[in-house]
């Protein structure tokens, strides 16, 4: 496998008046999980139907695995398993039956195709249900077992398209945790998009920001995190009042200062020894009982990134 | 290519009669030509395995077994998001078009022959005179190569009706409609030309010119010319931007 699992050099893709994916650059490494962020309608989906060589691009170009999409389609979509928008699963078949369509798609040997399937179902827990129509499932199920089909004939890469959207929150913790460990037991490289943070900062290593089909971030979650926001100091406690704030805003670290709930939240320039903050609200009459250093979220810096686009 | 064909075609073949949520309109699909391949030879007796009657037979099942089943397993499959999926896998767009046609009309052939074969022990049993009655052997020819051209028209057309179809039951209906348009406008032409004495003569003179066999053989002819070029337009249609676009 090439260092390199994908590289994209300036595509752009138009649907008659609409630009949907605007001269986008940026190259994924093997074997980390890739997080593709933007909001709905940013171009995800048709970035990944590019990257499978479902459609063709405008102009530029993308490479996956070392395979050109517009003049390889088929070694790329050879070589790499897909959990697209909807799950893809069929619903009057058994999950048994879906792996196995799979299976055979794929060539897996019978004998590999069906340990295989015995390993993916139960590693999701459902191998006890296999013979049962996918239909009566929960969505969550569906999802997992969509994911078992992705990662059936071990592909070095898989792209999820929002695979926890939609899904409750016990059903979208499973799936998660599913593909994390799948990803780390397979080695395999994961293009992830979703427009869920919290999903993207515990999963990915590194993360790609997209708004109207633009790059507009590229890098780890701790470095985006850095970048867009500095150092934060939080302060719970009683008894903030104004000449304390006011003292806090006068000191040169600081950057701003606001209180919300018991919260003090101070942006500070840069990474600081902040001791002296903490005694300073002491001396000021405020109660501390938690300090807390910090950065800013993932969903802050995107939402950030967002706001400084309009 | 032939083992990704004989791959779509195990899937088909399983999903064929579990049509969730449309049992009953298959079963009501299925009520007609059943009814046809007992109700008629019934009728008729020994008529049903002598004259071209049983052709009605031949024309009819496939036509309507068909047209349930292409539409459900096209745009019945755009229709429950499986579709993107198959599409970005390794499939060629030839393999999946051909192993689903080819799905459908093996069911739509296959059962009109279980119906001939049901329609003939109907006329032995209810018409027994002695000797086994079996259809006159160009009657036979006949309703094989009917029933199977006819199935591939229908599929044919089925497959580009569901590429601009929303829903399998629009497809459905759409290509039921259009299918069935071309016998209504001849039947009406015929009882046009048939209602004058003149047209009539004329008629019956063009009839007697021609033998059953080279009719037979005009209509296997039409129906083969029809049949390859929806098949063409069928390839060349079913590719895979187009789709995921639709």
């Amino acid at each position: 496998m090439t260092e390199t699992a994908i590289r994209i050099e300036n595509l752009t893709r138009d649907f008659e008046t609409v630009r949907a994916v605007d001269g986008l650059s940026l190259e994924v490494p093997s074997g980390i999980i890739f997080g593709f962020l933007g909001p709905n309608g940013a171009g995800k989906t048709t970035t990944i139907n590019l990257l499978l060589g479902l459609l063709e691009p405008t102009s530029g170009r993308a490479e996956v695995l070392g395979f050109d999409t517009r003049t390889q389609p088929d070694e790329v979509r050879t070589r790499t398993g897909a959990l697209l928008e909807h799950s893809g699963v069929y619903e009057q078949l058994s999950a048994e039956d879906n792996l196995e369509f799979y299976g055979r798609i794929w060539r897996m040997p019978a004998t590999e195709r069906q340990a295989r399937i015995k390993e993916l179902l139960s590693h999701m827990g459902v191998w006890e249900r296999r013979k049962e129509s996918v239909g009566t499932w929960s969505k969550g199920m569906k999802q997992k077992l969509a994911l078992a089909r992705a990662m059936l004939h071990r592909p070095p890469l898989v792209f999820l398209d929002e695979p926890t959207a939609g899904l409750d929150v016990m059903a979208a913790a499973t799936v998660r945790d599913d593909l994390e460990a799948l990803a780390a037991r397979e080695g395999v490289t994961v293009f992830l998009t979703t427009h869920n943070m919290a999903e993207a900062e515990r999963l990915c290593a590194q993360v790609a920001v997209i708004r109207e089909g633009s790059l507009v971030a590229l890098g780890d979650p701790d470095d985006l995190r850095a970048r867009s926001g500095g150092p934060r100091l939080e302060i719970v406690g009683r008894g903030f009042n104004e000449s304390a704030l006011q003292l806090l805003r006068a000191r040169p670290e600081v950057v701003a200062a606001e209180v919300q709930n018991q919260h003090l939240e101070i942006d500070l320039r840069e990474e600081t020894d902040t001791a002296p903050l903490v005694s300073l609200m002491v001396s000021a009459g405020v109660a501390v009982e938690e300090v807390r250093r910090g950065k800013a979220s993932l969903e802050e810096v995107f939402l950030t990134l967002m706001e400084e686009q309009r | 290519m032939k083992n990704d064909i004989l791959t779509v075609i195990w899937k088909e073949r399983k999903g064929l009669f579990r049509i969730r949520g449309r049992r009953a309109q298959a079963l009501l699909g299925m009520f007609s030509p059943v009814l046809l391949a007992i109700f008629l030879p019934l009728q008729e007796g020994v008529e049903w395995v002598q004259s071209p009657l049983s052709l009605l037979l031949a024309f009819v099942a496939p036509l309507i077994l068909v047209g349930i089943s292409i539409p459900d397993s096209f745009a019945g499959e755009r229709e429950r998001h499986t579709l993107p999926t198959l599409l970005a896998s390794r499939l060629s767009d030839r393999a999946i078009l051909f192993g689903k046609m080819i799905t459908s009309v093996a069911f739509g052939w296959g059962v009109t022959l279980v119906l001939l074969a049901i329609g003939l022990v109907t006329v032995n049993v209810a018409h027994w005179g002695g000797p086994i009655l079996f259809y006159k052997p160009s009657i036979l020819l006949a309703g094989l190569a009917f029933s199977f051209l006819v199935a591939m028209l229908t599929a044919g057309a089925g497959v580009l009706f569901s590429l601009r179809a929303a829903t399998a039951q629009e497809a459905q209906q759409t290509l039921m409609a259009v299918l069935l348009i071309p016998p209504m406008i001849l039947q009406f032409v015929v009882f046009a030309i048939m209602g004058s004495d003149s047209g009539k003569a004329r008629f019956q003179e063009v009839l007697s010119a021609l033998s059953f066999e080279q009719v037979i053989l005009v209509i296997v002819a039409v129906l083969l010319v029809l049949d390859l070029g929806l098949l063409m337009a069928a390839m060349s249609r079913f590719k895979r931007a187009r789709l995921i676009l639709g």
